[in-house]
């Protein structure tokens, strides 16, 4: 009504929310706040390091600059294998995670007990931080990269496992129904009416996942576990800020590049 | 060649979704189901190839019992049976070839299947098909680039391959415009008929019915209440079978509203 008059015989207020919903709504907010508060006085941060911040940047930034190019030679080799740790971790990955996502998918697990198996399994993965594997690993392997590259490995399965599951869950069941009805065994229905549906997300997770591998592996080297990691660590200690922004510089630089490469090859998935 | 024999089905306890329905199918006919929505048609038809367990009774088919059959030997009996969907449940991202050859997965082992490496009479066999439902040239297209019409050929094709003893047909054009829905019956009919191969068909369609079916059942609340010939089915017979309507040519005309089963406008070509 475009003159101000209600119409007869119908509502003229409608409110989206109850009073109550109101209420409630209001009440969550105030919830929020209150934690906030609670967790900044908990953890009794000492305001006195504040006030003379913008003073340490100020001298850090001035010590990073200029970054020490020469140091490169240095770092090449090192920043070589963290991608190669990234890469293999991701292939090892893969092939854990693939079977393991149709144990812990409710439509393709063979029980419930199959099923809390793969569940519990993704689960203690994602569970530990990749430097905390890389900690156990290096107390098993010995400091190196191999101890990087099962890091990455156990921390991604749970990554992958769960999204290639969800994949599974979300599948269309009509193929499925129509696969099984012309006498196929469950693993053939598996590779001819699931396996298609969830190749896309298989292989997008997989590219996404070396993308984020990369940049853990760039600090596995602060526990032994090689890489760049070592040569960073090393500079910190030394206090010697031109090398850390040059390698700041070039970690920067791989990650756009495989942020880049990722992007399209999931693109081309479809 | 097909007997059900007093076959119930019931999701929830003590409302039957099917209720003890019997028939037999003796020669190779072309069998309507008609009925209401929820009137356990597709129930019907599912408990027959157990994609639905039955709660009791039987489905016979060449003697043998499958209602009672273990998983392989239900696996072994699935593959003489031929079923085609509503929506068409194909492999969307699998060329038309690899779905038409999923007919023959009861056959070849999983490595085989896993290659894609099928026996030459299957190959051939599919080429043939292919054909036959007028997508020639069509092997290497992705499923998900048909038009809903061809689907539903590609859906016959894969259901023919199994060269199966019965097809169980599952409202095969009520995702189909008017036109499409006809081409598509008249192939499944005559592939039908000239292979001899009984074939039981829900359909919602009552016009669509009469004019390709060689015998007409009619279902309600779960129960056959109807088994004659499409010239049987008179006013009378339909407002026993769906209840009180006007049945004149006139009103019975206008075919369902069409559904586009079309995925993407470009790729809208030859129907």
């Amino acid at each position: 009504m475009t003159d101000g008059t209600a119409e007869a015989g119908y509502p003229d207020i409608w409110k989206r929310f109850s009073p109550r919903q109101t209420l409630v709504r209001y009440l969550w907010f105030l919830g929020i706040v209150f934690v906030a508060v609670w967790s900044v006085r908990h953890l009794d941060i000492p305001w006195f390091y504040f006030l003379d911040a913008h003073v340490q940047v100020a001298d850090l930034a001035v010590r990073m600059i200029p970054p020490d190019w020469s140091y490169f030679d240095v770092i090449a080799q090192p920043l070589i294998e963290t991608i190669h740790i990234a890469t293999l971790g991701t292939i090892v990955t893969f092939f854990i995670a693939f079977p393991l996502a149709f144990l812990a998918a409710r439509n393709t697990t063979p029980n419930l007990a199959t099923w809390f198996i793969g569940r519990f399994i993704l689960v203690a993965s994602r569970s530990v931080n990749t430097v905390v594997w890389a900690l156990l690993f290096v107390a098993i392997f010995g400091p190196g990269p191999v101890a990087g590259i099962w890091a990455v490995a156990f921390r991604s399965i749970g990554f992958m496992g769960k999204l290639i599951a969800e994949a599974i869950e979300e599948i269309d069941e009509g193929p499925v129904e129509a696969i099984a009805s012309t006498g196929a065994s469950r693993l053939k229905v598996l590779l001819v009416g699931v396996l298609p549906q969830v190749l896309p997300v298989i292989y997008g997770t997989s590219i996404y996942r070396w993308d984020i591998n990369i940049r853990e592996s760039t600090v596995l080297g602060f526990v032994g576990a090689g890489g760049i990691g070592i040569q960073l660590y090393a500079s910190i200690n030394q206090f010697a800020w031109d090398e850390v922004s040059l390698m700041l510089l070039t970690i920067f630089g791989v990650v756009v590049i495989s942020e880049y490469v990722s992007a399209i090859v999931r693109q081309k998935i479809t | 060649m097909l007997k059900i024999e007093a076959l119930s089905k019931s999701y929830t306890a003590g409302i039957p979704a099917l209720d003890n329905v019997s028939f037999e199918v003796a020669e190779p006919q072309v069998v309507a189901i008609i009925g209401p929505s929820g009137a356990g048609k597709s129930t019907l038809i599912r408990c027959i190839n157990r994609l639905v367990e039955p709660s009791s009774g039987s489905a016979i088919l060449n003697g043998e019992n499958v209602t009672t059959l273990n998983s392989a030997g239900l696996r072994k009996a699935r593959r003489r049976m031929g079923m085609i969907f509503q929506e068409y449940n194909l492999v969307e991202r699998l060329t038309v070839m690899e779905n038409v050859l999923s007919g023959r997965l009861g056959y070849v082992s999983f490595w085989r299947a896993w290659r894609r490496n099928y026996p030459a009479e299957d190959i051939s066999h599919a080429f043939n098909l292919l054909e036959r439902v007028g997508l020639t040239g069509f092997q290497d297209q992705r499923a998900d680039a048909l038009s809903g019409g061809q689907r539903q050929r590609v859906g016959i094709a894969r259901a023919l391959m199994q060269k199966p003893d019965l097809l169980l047909v599952d409202e095969p054009t009520a995702s189909l415009d008017p036109k499409t829905s006809r081409q598509v019956m008249r192939i499944l009919v005559e592939l039908a008929h000239e292979l001899n191969t009984p074939t039981l068909l829900n359909i919602h369609d009552v016009p669509l019915a009469k004019s390709f079916a060689d015998r007409v059942l009619g279902m309600q609340d779960g129960k056959l209440i109807f088994d004659g010939t499409p010239d049987e089915l008179t006013e009378d017979a339909l407002t026993f079978i769906y209840g009180e309507e006007d049945w004149s040519p006139e009103a019975t005309a206008g075919s369902p509203e069409p559904e586009e089963g079309i995925s993407s406008p470009e790729k809208a070509t030859a129907v």
